[in-house]
């Protein structure tokens, strides 16, 4: 998937990665994508919820060997 | 000859018709209004440990980044939170028989290792917070968790509002240049009216 920025949120822990994901998606324009990646199990349901509540479409999760990736578009 | 209704009828079914559309009128009004609505958060935060410091800042600055109106009000040793310098916040395990004491290093099998140690000894050991504080902040270092100030940071930058209570300042003897810049000194007559209209307020 194509993608405008990413951010690596490798060995991050709560709420860590929500706010980096929070400020890097502050710094594209609406409609442009941002990939995450992430080791916190714990963020596969916090960027659902993430995505729910601003509004930003999560576009993928996936995960694979332990590491999650998360596509989110800007709103 | 006519076929009008008499009044009653008509009262009756303006009733009748009223009854069908208002409840809907009224949910689809509701709804657009909950939604338009910015969700806002009112914290109290008491502790002044670096356990308990944690709670806060982690809750209001995930708010700030999920868009809501977020308000701190620091109290009694919730004042330590807005210290310049966090560094000499403590944990204590006295007392505390829910905090785990395990070992931030080693070989796994010594990591898992709970080490039990009864209160009589942890309050009769000297130095003894002294090293539970610094093997918890290894242990916060291991784990990829943020530090206390970076987090009260990532608040102030995401708009988190500080609300110091001006009253406890006094009391334990502090003065503003203590304090972290930013800060709104203010008593419980301030707070009130904000907690009043926030949807979700925590006592910490």
């Amino acid at each position: 998937m194509n993608f405008d920025k990413e951010l690596d949120a490798r060995g991050l822990n709560c709420p860590l990665p929500i706010l980096r994901a929070k400020k890097a998606l502050g710094e594209l324009t609406s409609g442009q994508v941002l990939r995450i990646l992430a080791t916190d199990p714990g963020s596969v349901k916090d960027f659902v919820a993430f995505a729910k509540q601003t509004g930003n479409e999560l576009l993928s999760s996936a995960e694979n060997n332990k590491e999650f990736e998360f596509y989110i578009k800007r709103k | 000859m006519t076929t009008t209704p008499d009044m009653t009828n008509i009262d009756e079914l303006i009733n009748k018709r009223l009854e069908e559309l208002l409840p809907q009128k009224l949910e689809a009004l509701l709804q657009a209004r909950e939604e338009a609505k910015t969700p806002s958060l009112a914290i109290i935060a008491t502790k002044g440990t670096l356990d308990w410091g944690y709670p806060p800042f982690i809750l209001a600055s995930t708010a700030a980044a999920l868009g809501w109106d977020v308000t701190i009000f620091f109290t009694f040793y919730g004042l330590q939170l807005v210290k310049k310098d966090l560094s000499d916040l403590k944990v204590s395990p006295l007392g505390n028989p829910g905090m785990p004491m395990k070992m931030p290093f080693g070989p796994d099998w010594f990591r898992g290792l709970n080490w039990n140690i009864p209160n009589i000894i942890q309050a009769g050991v000297p130095g003894f917070e002294n090293l539970a504080t610094a093997l918890m902040q290894q242990t916060i270092k291991n784990n990829g968790v943020a530090g206390l100030e970076e987090l009260r940071e990532l608040s102030l930058e995401a708009g988190v509002k500080f609300s110091v209570c001006q009253m406890t300042v006094e009391l334990f003897g502090f003065d503003h240049n203590d304090f972290v810049e930013g800060m709104d000194y203010v008593g419980a007559a301030s707070f009130l009216p904000v907690a009043q209209v926030a949807d979700v307020t925590l006592f910490i």
